[in-house]
């Protein structure tokens, strides 16, 4: 049993995940009948009109056939209509994403590198002041909600301050520092809770590590200091570091609704809000396919990555 | 083991001094039930958006209504979320847990593969969804925190189970002829308590977090509710004028947060053998 049959099995889960994901979406969305041709029609449409629009849209037909209906189009790139704003749905997501992965992605690159920064050192000065401040500074940090970082953030920056815009976004074609100057806030909020959580398992990691017989034997052979921490100790240690940075994708995505919200920053996050409040239940579905499905790869990913880098776990799945 | 620890103090009266914060907070929110300094809905549109004073410790929000009033009216909204979460999260979870151990098979694939599905969505985004279709309201926010919450219970408790079911006591019991509910219920249960505690302890402050982000969405209790995620969105447009609309109930719950970390860190730090045996090695 090798890698490929590994990759195999994890590509079937990942399928199946999708797939119960797509009904289970489809089925909550759907528990209330009526919702979408009211919502087209607004509140006070004639019930000849609303019949008329649900046999167009083919509200009447079975569940089951119009979700292999729904199922059918979106595997064909077809997205559906946002009933609210008579459009697409497919680029108004698309351009969306492309901005809420902007966030994402200087935020995680920004989580990963301090976490496990900080991590490492403080598991090299254990037991030291320079420690216990960050590990009181974590507990601390962890139990502030992000949407309360966020609005101190524009309490700080943007009223006192007067150094950073509060809300909004603006488009690289307007000047990069302008363009800047909107990321900086919201993708700062987004890190500043994770780095606690990868920084903190790092630690505990690191600890565990560095106690272990075969780093005592790599410092008995006289090897240098630093090469023990990087060479042999450090992969060990990030392990569990990666499957937490899996976790937090999770917790991303979620800080990254609530932030777009308090940013007013046009990404995923803030058009799902949308969608809801506007009860957009065709938007709705799709923004919410989309991103499970980017929230199972990266947990695909991250369990590939475990695999990659820890051999007994691939060995295990596979016996198992 | 859960993956998502949070610090850990070593302090070794966490428990009682995040213990004895909580009840206080849990007494101030009861007795905010019914007894405020002034009444938390009472308009008073002359007196809007005073800054904090003798007659209103924590200022008043843009229709003049005293904030301390609503941060007290409110407290017992946020421990509700949490606690109330929790309790479904267990009334589910365990079960389908302890079944899930003991009936290996299709009724274990069942309920194993809902699990898997369950945590492949974001926890924000599951309350999202639940909270998209219907109107939302107090109940279904503490319904859809505790739904994201039920597969990490099931997990650990048919983990914890499957443990018990090899030990000697467990097959005595078998060999005695004793039925499943039996088993269950007056072996494995008993001693599945300490880790399920544990991870309780430590997710209600995620469910309190996870809670009041989804008020502040506007997926919780409705206006004029004065939940502390609401009263903090609420308050969002006038943050320049009277930052204290926003800062007294965002500081109320990062205070309510710290000392639910408390204790679940100490209750942690009681119950949980093995870093118990870490800290001795």
């Amino acid at each position: 049993m090798g890698m490929a049959a590994f990759l195999l099995r994890r590509l079937l889960g990942l399928v199946g995940v999708l797939l119960g994901m797509s009904v289970l979406i489809f089925g909550i969305v759907h528990i209330l009948p009526g919702n979408v041709a009211y919502a087209i029609l607004g509140e006070f449409a004639t019930p000849a009109a609303v019949a008329q629009l649900e046999a167009k849209l083919g509200l009447n037909d079975p569940l089951p056939v119009q979700y292999w209906r729904w199922l059918g189009a979106m595997l064909h790139g077809d997205f559906g209509m946002s009933i609210v704003m008579q459009r697409p749905a497919a680029p108004l997501i698309a351009e969306a994403l492309g901005r809420s992965a902007l966030l994402a992605v200087f935020a995680f690159g920004l989580v990963a590198m301090g976490g496990i920064g900080l991590g490492l050192y403080a598991a090299t000065h254990r037991g030291r002041a320079s420690d216990k401040v960050l590990t009181l500074a974590q507990f601390l940090l962890i139990a502030v909600p992000e949407f309360f970082w966020a609005i101190l953030a524009v309490l700080v920056f943007a009223s006192w301050l007067n150094l950073l815009p509060a809300t909004g976004y603006a488009p690289l074609s307007e000047g990069v520092a302008k363009w800047a100057s909107h990321l900086v806030l919201p993708v700062l909020v987004l890190a500043f809770g994770l780095v606690a959580h990868v920084s903190r398992l790092t630690r505990s990691s690191m600890i565990e590590v560095l106690d272990s017989r075969y780093v005592l034997a790599a410092r008995a052979r006289g090897l240098p200091e630093r090469k023990v921490l990087w060479r042999h100790a450090l992969p060990n240690a990030l392990l569990p570091a990666i499957t937490v940075l899996a976790i937090d994708a999770g917790l991303l995505i979620g800080g990254i609704v609530v932030v777009e919200t308090v940013f007013a920053y046009p990404g995923l996050g803030r058009l799902l809000v949308y969608a809801i409040e506007r009860h957009d239940l065709p938007l709705l579905q799709v923004g919410m396919m989309v991103v499970t499905a980017i929230y199972a790869l990266a947990n695909f990913v991250a369990e590939l990555l475990y695999a990659v880098l820890n051999p007994r776990i691939r060995v295990a799945g596979a016996t198992a | 083991m859960t993956l998502l620890t949070l610090p850990r103090l070593s302090a070794p009266s966490a428990l009682v001094l995040g213990g004895a914060l909580l009840l206080l907070i849990g007494l101030a929110a009861v007795v905010g039930i019914w007894f405020t300094p002034y009444d938390p809905a009472a308009f008073a549109v002359r007196e809007r958006l005073q800054p904090p004073s003798a007659l209103h410790p924590f200022g008043t929000d843009e229709f003049g209504r005293d904030v301390l009033s609503r941060v007290l009216a409110g407290a017992h909204l946020s421990l509700a979320t949490g606690f109330g979460a929790m309790a479904i999260s267990l009334a589910v979870g365990v079960p389908l847990g302890l079944i899930a151990a003991f009936h290996r098979g299709v009724t274990e694939e069942v309920i194993m593969r809902s699990v898997d599905l369950l945590i492949a969505l974001p926890p924000v985004l599951l309350g999202l969804l639940v909270l998209a279709v219907t109107p939302p309201s107090l109940w279904k926010t503490i319904a859809a925190v505790g739904l994201v919450y039920v597969p990490i219970m099931v997990r650990l408790t048919r983990a914890v189970a499957l443990g018990l079911l090899e030990e000697d006591f467990v097959q005595a019991a078998r060999a005695r002829g004793e039925g499943a509910p039996t088993i269950l219920w007056h072996e494995i249960l008993p001693n599945a308590w300490p880790p399920i505690i544990v991870e309780c302890g430590l997710r209600v402050t995620f469910a309190i977090l996870l809670g009041s982000a989804l008020s502040f969405l506007g997926l919780g209790p409705q206006p004029p509710a004065s939940e502390w995620g609401l009263m903090i969105a609420e308050g969002r447009d006038f943050l320049r004028q009277a930052p204290w609309v926003c800062l007294a109930p965002g500081l109320s719950l990062c205070v309510l947060l710290v000392c639910v970390n408390l204790v679940g860190e100490g209750l942690r730090e009681r119950l949980d053998p093995q870093l118990r045996g870490r800290s001795h090695a």
